[in-house]
């Protein structure tokens, strides 16, 4: 009767599969594709793959990095960034992504499905 | 009611006139018709002699008129009929409303007796160069009559053509109007170091044919007699007043010119005391729907022999004819020029109530300051040899000093820089832009760099020769502002590119983590990490996916293809030159067939192949990197293709083979990375069918052997490759390229490509002539071991990455997925091909 929360964490591959300061691409269950994204410190977050620019799937490919200290990706088709803590976009805030929250249990990636 | 504008002359000011009138009558006011005697299109004469380094008249042709001016060429005009206002050509009769004379001079030839004779040259035209230049062939010395500036030009013309030179000038010194006897002196000491002989003081007295008499004096070098022996010209032979007998080939005359004004007799217009159509101020005749312009006009009774008081004049008329009563505002004679390689300006007034002379023959330099009697305001004066101060000391004429005299006048580097100059000075005397004129455009049109300022207010458009004072303008107003000419990369690096490429090259610095933790801040970002790894792989960083690199590099390069907008990407093989067997065709074709790309010839002469996902990717280069293909590095800031015309192989006009030279280039150059994409191409004739000069590096076949072109661009700005070098043999060719290429990946911005870097560049072409052939910087060495290193060790970037099982598991799909195609990507068909399917904005209707 307590529990309100209906989330399940999804698993999707080894940490160690993520490269530093780089992105991959990964596909959840509905279709739905995501874009992951681990920092220099090892931290690890995850937004939509889409590119609120073009609508093409290519925000894992893009440049991580850091813009006046926020980590960001740069998308590879204009180089907007988006905050990879929250998917805000720095260049056009009515362009922000869906972020997804992100945890590793035991070595292994997992993503909250809502 | 539309009037009609009769332009009788198609010279420099003529056109100058015309493009004026014609981008200032907005609201199409006037007809223009120009009546030409030449047949060529308006030429810039006053860059004739650097014809005779290319031998290409369409090099010196001055940008065309629009389709509204009527441009009636090799029809001059032939009489005025002022009463009905008519002008009478080979054409027919044509009404004018206006009729602006520009009908220029021509060359005066001293009436010596035998100045017809054949191998008499005058020293106008093109087609004199041409003919002098034909005549030269079989020559072995030349007389130049005139030491003036145009004699001195047409001396150096033959100088280079082979010739031994004498100049003959009947003023006691060489440009008797420009320089002062001490100054004369020097100048005349340096050209005859260039084993030119001066005879001054002296007129030619007669000419006479036969020269038999050559050997008897010895006049000839053996080498000379024998070139002579085998193509015989008749000689001449000068008597000058001195009593000197001089036996040459050829004699061109260069001793100033007169004014076109025969049609005033026929017109009855007036005619100054010493020629030339007599107008007033504002340039019109006593006829008032008649002006005269250049130098056939006589201003109050004065000639003009320079082309910036023409183009004053024709300012001036212009205004006229569009209602505002502009006069013409007098001449600004300075001049600054490099003759046979030595500098000579002059300013101002030449002489006045107190001189600072500086004189050192030791280095070659002379220099005279005029000062007003207080010594307190400059005057003008003159330099001989070093003309670096020219610029500052020109915008001060007139005004206090800017600094003191020794001080402006002491060796180049020390101190201009530092020098104030008033608002009111001119500092781009082409197109008469002042000091003030730029600050202001600097401050409210927030120019940032030297090409703003050219678009913006035409300074250093004209010779040029004020660029490095618009540079040093620039730094000091943003300095004013606050602001520096920003050099940093990005929020992460205050260095420039090129500051970075020395800090790695110097320091050895193998990673981007370590130039970040030492000479930057952050983690970087989309601007400095691909910058970087360009500069990592430009010094020979190994494969750009390496563990350290993979993360700088940009999608194109990380996939070593192109992105395009539905991400799919694109690939493209090296085809060198072009040249392709049928098998290696069939190849392409099979490949793109069995993975359904959609096929496309680019313009760089080889084939795209779209539409391939990520994990297609190492699949297509297995197939591609078995038939022997190798990267093409179309996604690389690199050397994408060098294109060739077909040459001299197949094609009964080409001279020289290019396909073999493209082939031989691009294998040289494939896989160098550098600041943008350098693209180039080899023609095999003077046709140019591969369009090399507007390529970044150009070479155009000769008859001797190659002709390099360096900064061209097709792209939003347009710009024609630059000569830099002709006729040289293939070895000198290709070291040059090499010397280039390098020379610009160390030193241009990032994404600036060659164009706008040689734009930049403070002493343009000349100053990289100096750099890469001279050896003016002492780094010769350097960029041609640096290019020896870079051919060692390229090696094919896809041949790396299929035998790198880590490289290879990054062309995946997804991460939990990675053999499964991405399901949002799709295709339709469109003439018989597959094109992409886009997929809608999140958030937003589907198209």
């Amino acid at each position: 009767m307590t529990a309100m929360l209906t989330s399940t964490w999804y698993p999707l591959c080894s940490v160690d599969a993520l490269e530093p300061e780089r992105g991959v691409a990964a596909l959840l269950p509905d279709g739905t594709q995501i874009a992951i994204f681990r920092t220099h410190d090892d931290t690890v977050f995850a937004l939509a793959n889409q590119d609120p620019f073009t609508g093409a799937m290519v925000l894992s490919r893009g440049i991580v990095g850091d813009k006046a200290g926020r980590p960001v990706v740069c998308s590879p088709m204009y180089k907007q960034a988006f905050d990879l803590r929250t998917g805000e976009c720095l260049d056009d805030p009515a362009r922000n992504v869906t972020q997804y929250p992100v945890r590793v249990v035991d070595g292994v990636l997992e993503v909250e499905l809502s | 009611m539309v009037k009609t504008l009769i332009v009788a002359g198609n010279g420099m000011v003529g056109h100058h006139l015309v493009r004026t009138l014609r981008a200032r009558d907005t609201e199409g006011a006037w007809r223009v018709i120009v009546c030409a005697e030449e047949s060529r299109p308006a030429y810039d004469r006053v860059a004739l002699s650097s014809y005779a380094t290319h031998w290409d008249p369409t090099q010196l042709y001055l940008e065309s008129v629009d389709d509204q001016v009527e441009l009636r060429l090799g029809e001059p005009v032939l009489t005025v009929d002022r009463a009905a206002r008519v002008v009478q050509t080979a054409g027919g009769t044509l009404s004018y409303d206006a009729l602006v004379l520009a009908t220029g001079s021509y060359p005066f030839v001293p009436p010596v007796p035998g100045r017809d004779l054949d191998g008499c040259f005058t020293y106008r035209t093109i087609e004199d160069l041409d003919a002098i230049r034909s005549r030269a062939a079989s020559a072995g010395s030349g007389v130049v009559i005139g030491g003036g500036l145009l004699g001195l030009e047409a001396a150096g013309l033959l100088r280079d053509l082979g010739l031994k030179v004498d100049i003959v000038e009947f003023a006691p010194r060489l440009m008797p109007l420009q320089v002062d006897e001490a100054g004369g002196a020097l100048l005349r000491r340096l050209i005859e170091d260039m084993g030119v002989k001066v005879h001054t003081d002296a007129a030619a007295q007669f000419i006479e044919c036969g020269s038999e008499v050559d050997d008897v004096r010895g006049r000839f070098s053996p080498e000379h007699r024998q070139l002579r022996d085998s193509n015989p010209v008749e000689g001449l032979t000068l008597s000058l007043s001195s009593g000197t007998l001089l036996d040459t080939d050829l004699i061109v005359f260069s001793a100033g010119v007169r004014p076109r004004d025969e049609l005033a007799d026929q017109a009855g217009l007036v005619k100054g005391e010493r020629g030339g159509f007599l107008v007033d101020e504002h340039c019109r005749t006593h006829d008032e729907h008649i002006w005269a312009i250049g130098e056939c006009a006589a201003v109050d009774g004065r000639c003009y022999g320079l082309v910036a008081p023409g183009y004053s004049m024709a300012e001036a008329v212009a205004e006229q004819l569009l209602g505002s009563p502009q006069a013409f505002p007098g001449a600004d004679l300075s001049t600054k020029l490099k003759l046979m390689g030595v500098g000579v300006a002059s300013f101002g007034e030449t002489t006045g109530p107190l001189d600072v002379v500086y004189n050192d023959p030791a280095t070659g330099n002379y220099a005279k300051l005029v000062l007003s009697d207080d010594a307190q305001t400059l005057l003008g004066g003159m330099l001989v040899g070093d003309t670096d101060a020219y610029g500052i000391l020109k915008a001060s004429v007139g005004s206090p000093l800017p600094a003191a005299p020794l001080a402006l006048l002491a060796p180049a580097g020390t101190s201009s820089a530092e020098v104030e100059l008033p608002g009111s000075a001119q500092v781009c005397s082409c197109h008469a832009v002042s000091k003030h004129a730029l600050c202001t455009a600097i401050h409210e049109q927030e120019l940032t760099d030297v090409p703003g300022i050219k678009a913006c207010t035409k300074a250093g458009t004209g010779c040029g020769g004020c660029v490095p004072m618009l540079n040093q303008l620039l730094k000091k107003e943003l300095a004013k502002q606050g602001k520096t000419v920003s050099k940093a990369l990005c929020e992460h690096f205050t260095q420039s590119r090129q500051e970075l490429f020395d800090i790695v090259r110097v320091a050895g610095i193998g990673t981007f983590s370590q130039l970040i933790a030492e000479h930057g801040t952050g983690r970087g970002c989309d601007i400095c990490k691909p910058a970087v790894a360009s500069i990592l792989a430009s010094l020979g960083g190994g494969h750009i996916l390496g563990t350290d690199q993979v993360a700088l590099q940009d999608t194109n390069d990380r996939y070593l293809a192109n992105i395009q907008r539905d991400g799919t990407y694109s690939v493209v093989p090296r085809i060198p030159g072009g040249e392709i067997t049928p098998d290696k065709l069939i190849v392409i074709g099979e490949v793109a067939r069995d993975f359904g790309l959609y096929t496309k010839i680019t313009g760089g002469q080889r084939i795209d192949m779209f539409g391939a996902r990520v994990e297609q990717l190492p699949l297509i280069w297995k197939r591609l990197v078995d038939a022997g293909f190798e990267s093409g590095h179309a996604y690389g800031k690199s050397l994408r293709t060098v294109k060739s015309c077909v040459g001299s192989t197949w094609c009964r006009y080409g001279v020289q083979d290019s396909v073999g030279m493209a082939v031989e280039l691009e294998l040289r150059y494939r896989g160098l990375r550098s600041p943008h994409k350098l693209k180039s191409a080899v023609s095999g004739c003077a046709r140019e069918c591969a369009e090399a000069r507007s390529k970044d590096f150009g070479i155009i076949a000769t008859d001797q052997g190659w002709n390099l072109y360096v900064g061209g661009n097709g792209g939003t700005t347009p710009r024609h490759a630059d000569l830099l070098v002709s006729d040289v043999d293939s070895e000198t060719l290709i070291r040059t390229i090499d010397r280039f290429l390098m020379f610009y990946i160390r030193t241009a911005d990032r994404l600036q490509r060659t164009a706008t870097w040689l734009e930049s560049l403070d002493g343009g072409l000349d100053y990289l002539r100096g750099v890469i052939i001279d050896d003016s910087l002492g780094i010769c060495a350097e960029l041609d071991a640096a290019m020896a290193t870079h051919v060692e060790s390229y090696a094919d970037e896809w041949a790396g990455v299929l035998q790198d099982k880590e490289k290879l598991a990054r062309f995946s799909s997804f991460v939990n997925a990675p053999a499964q195609p991405d399901p949002s990507i799709s295709f339709r068909e469109e003439r018989g091909q597959k094109v992409p399917v886009l997929l809608g904005l999140p958030g937003r209707n589907q198209p």
